[in-house]
């Protein structure tokens, strides 16, 4: 028995591992729609700013030999993307879930055809900060080579609940949240507070696209995102528009979507594409458990979903 | 801080040809516990939104302490002191009271220190004759505190002119005594001055120094409260009225039941009951008029006779079988419903009148000949007979329903409702905003209902249009009967003193 073998402990720390590679774009893409719709704004098309992101990070890597400058440029995508939708959506007799979606398919449907170019080539990626150097067991030192992303995607979701609650600029994106008259009545200007959050969600959403093209997976594809983008609305429901709960549930959406490649590392082929399934499923059972026709969730910020 | 005084001078304020307010003058003294009273579209609202400076009067002058000030903004008015607490609530459900209070001062610097904001607010709640806890969010606060907290934070606020709207319609007696008897030891201490509008005479009596009473737009007057009874009150509330102007009834005796209610208790869309135990009896060929001030719990009823919202407690009847208000219930006993806001309630708003008028057989023939293909002629000659018979001015059949005036609108769902021959028609506001012609024209039709023999009930906030139609009348205070009383012997002073929970 040599010290790589741990048999079924691999599968909980394949999980771990998994929770924190996985997790990291649901990260930002649930911190990006949670600020969007705590200013009371929902933006569907975070799915397209993840490929956009993916794609213009990638782009931008293999150009210019910088990974981070790819990251950057993902979030300026991001920002614009998102500044975009609320653009729209201030227009009058707009629907946020009728432009989210159309610029969901936009912007998919913009990242495959510019990025057709970038299928093949090997662009650098970001690497990662071994933390598990500590122990001699390989398979814990794979679990523990974290992304500098992912630390930053926590810092970012503790500062994002610090700003809501402490800031005059957290409490004003609340209450237009909340409350669109009780904001006018201060003298805020809902549309612009809007177009900010929505814009910065957005920005938020590209850098989660970054990491996907850029470390995990790690190249570009058209296949990247698998619904990421859309699972993360379910996820910020779930969390109750909450940035640290957010953070959270990305971890334990992270741990659903390696099960299948944790099961197969330990030799469990049968049913692959099924546990495969598992974060969807998770996301299905969450949305039928935490809503209910009789109450509205607790929550909400008022003045989401209000079609006008 | 000091109580102001408040004079409304000379103030109209038409919308269209309708004069909400007609030349009314008021004078609040400082330090005044002073009542608005009126009906429903008395003015009172009027008047005050004029005064804050949410509606732009056609006519008035203001003094605030004997000096004339200038009110076009409500923004203007805060800065006066002038504060209005209304009967919903405007607190942020989703934000703790500490948040709510120092979010609606405006000036947040760019980092808040919450430690010194709940020391100030502390602070401050100490120096108040009534607290709520700092760091709750405001939707686990119950309905008191919440009002409380309304209150609260216009005082925290620095405004010593406060308007109240209604502000004890969602609360408990008990509660609304814990707040009233405070916000009386503020003006008897002469912090401030209190506005309040209001239908019930047991909190005029109990805490108001003058009363001031408008109908129709008018002022009919204002008094020292120890100078007026509750008669008196009702009197210059509600006038005295002619009691019948002609519509043409049968006398007939009434026949059997048609609808029973047997202890009926629903809740409204807060969880709170807004119908206690209601038991009533309507029987055929009689008009039983459910009077009362708005919230009472009439579209409650309304709503649970309708099928749009369930009831907790006990059941209804029709002819003696039990009634969940079901399509098929409602057509196998032919009920027949005019909801108050019919474009909202009973309409869909984008079909054509023809679809509209069809929707109670539209399933059925000859619309539609096996419950599955539907039939357009037949719907649109069935609309078209009665687009005419009820005079609806539509452009034809097929326009969007939508388009029509209110009164239309009406004619159009009370035909659909009528052709039918229903033997229960429940009626809820049926002459809201219509013009005199189409008043008089929908009342004719109701009353040719129960002469056929039908069994109404009407639901109405205009007195008037109750003690023209009914047979029997019944008042409605706080989800109870208040008062049951036949018309020929009715007492319209006791009808106004139950209106007002006496």
């Amino acid at each position: 028995m040599d010290g790589s073998d741990i048999g079924l402990w691999g599968v909980p720390l394949a999980m771990l591992a998994g929770a924190i590679r996985v997790s990291t774009p649901f990260i930002f893409v649930s911190l990006g729609e949670c600020l969007t719709e705590r200013s009371g704004r929902i933006n569907l098309g975070l799915e397209g700013t993840l490929m956009m992101g993916a794609m213009s990070a990638y782009g931008t890597a293999l150009l210019s030999g910088s990974p981070w400058l790819g990251v950057l440029v993902a979030a300026f995508v991001g920002l614009l993307l998102g500044a975009l939708h609320a653009a729209l959506c201030q227009l009058p007799k707009v629907n946020d879930i009728a432009t989210g979606i159309g610029l969901m398919l936009f912007g998919t449907g913009l990242a495959f055809f510019l990025g057709k170019p970038y299928i093949q080539p090997k662009a650098p990626n970001l690497g990662a900060l071994d933390l598990g150097a500590w122990s001699s067991i390989p398979q814990v030192q794979q679990a523990l080579q974290v992304n500098p992303l992912f630390l930053i995607g926590i810092a970012l979701a503790f500062a994002l609940a610090w700003a809501l609650k402490n800031t005059r600029w957290g409490l004003i994106v609340r209450l237009a949240g909340e409350s669109v008259d009780a904001a006018l009545a201060i003298g805020a200007s809902v549309g612009r507070v809007r177009l900010m959050a929505t814009a910065v969600g957005g920005a938020f959403a590209g850098i989660g696209g970054a990491f996907l093209s850029l470390y995990y997976p790690g190249s570009w594809n058209e296949g990247l995102s698998s619904g990421q983008g859309l699972m993360a609305v379910a996820l910020v429901i779930f969390a109750r528009w909450d940035p640290i709960r957010c953070l959270w549930a990305s971890l334990l959406f992270g741990a659903a979507g390696a099960i299948s490649p944790a099961l197969q590392s330990v030799g469990v082929t049968q049913g692959y594409y099924l546990f495969s399934a598992a974060p969807y499923v998770l996301t299905l059972a969450l949305m039928i458990a935490t809503c209910s026709p009789a109450r509205s969730v607790r929550g909400a910020p008022a003045e989401l979903g209000a079609v006008k | 801080m000091t109580a102001p005084s408040l004079e409304l001078i000379g103030f109209t304020k038409r919308f269209g040809a309708m004069a909400a307010l007609d030349d009314v003058s008021v004078k609040i003294e400082a330090g005044a516990f002073h009542a608005l009273l009126g009906e429903n579209g008395a003015g009172k609202s009027t008047l005050v939104k004029c005064a804050m400076g949410y509606y732009a009067a056609d006519q008035g002058q203001i003094l605030l302490n004997e000096r004339e000030v200038t009110i076009a903004h409500p923004r203007q008015a805060h800065e006066l002191g002038l504060g209005m607490v209304y009967q919903h609530f405007t607190l942020v459900p989703n934000m703790t009271v500490l948040e709510n209070f120092v979010l609606s001062r405006g000036d947040l610097p760019a980092v808040i220190d919450w430690a010194a904001e709940r020391r100030a607010l502390k602070a401050f709640f100490e120096t108040t004759p009534f607290t709520v806890p700092v760091d709750m969010a405001v939707a686990d606060l119950a309905a008191g505190q919440k009002q409380k907290g309304e209150i609260l934070r216009q005082l925290y606020l620095k405004r010593n002119l406060l308007i109240l709207d209604e502000p004890t319609s969602v609360l408990t007696p008990d509660e609304a005594d814990e707040v009233l008897t405070t916000l009386k030891k503020l003006t008897t201490d002469g912090l401030i001055t209190i506005v309040t509008i209001t239908h019930k005479f047991r909190e005029v009596n109990t805490y108001c120094d003058a009363v001031t009473v408008l109908r129709r737009g008018q002022l009919i007057g204002t008094k020292p409260t120890r100078e007026l009874d509750n008669d008196r009150m009702a009197e210059m509330m509600v006038g005295r009225r002619e009691t019948r102007t002609v519509v043409e009834r049968e006398t007939r005796a009434p026949g059997k039941v048609v609808l029973k209610l047997e202890g009926l208790s629903v809740a409204d869309n807060v969880g709170q009951r807004a119908i206690e135990e209601l038991a009533l009896e309507i029987r055929a060929g009689e008009i039983v008029g459910v009077a009362g001030v708005s919230g009472n719990g009439q579209r409650e009823l309304v709503e649970t006779l309708a099928g749009q919202r369930d009831h907790e407690a006990g059941r209804m009847l029709v002819h003696g079988e039990v009634y969940t208000a079901t399509r098929p219930e409602m057509i196998r006993h032919k009920i027949a419903c005019l909801p108050e806001e019919p474009l909202r309630n009973a309409c869909v708003a984008d079909m054509s009148v023809a679809e509209n008028i069809a929707l109670r057989s539209f399933d059925q023939p000859p619309s539609s000949p096996d419950g599955i293909r539907l039939r357009r002629s037949p719907m649109r000659e069935t609309a078209r007979k009665l687009i005419e018979a009820y005079k609806v001015k539509t452009p034809g059949p097929d326009a969007a329903i939508r388009g029509l005036s209110g009164g239309n609108v009406q004619r159009a769902v009370l035909a659909r409702e009528l052709s039918s021959e229903g033997d229960l028609l429940i009626v809820a506001n049926p002459c809201f905003g219509l013009d005199f012609a189409a008043v008089a024209e929908i009342r004719a039709r109701i009353v040719q209902a129960r002469n056929r023999g039908a069994a109404v009930l009407l639901v109405s906030e205009d007195l008037d249009e109750i003690l023209q139609l009914s047979d029997r009348i019944v008042v409605m205070f706080d989800g109870r009967l208040a008062l049951q009383t036949d018309s020929a012997s009715a007492d319209v002073g006791a009808i106004g003193r139950a209106m007002a929970g006496h």
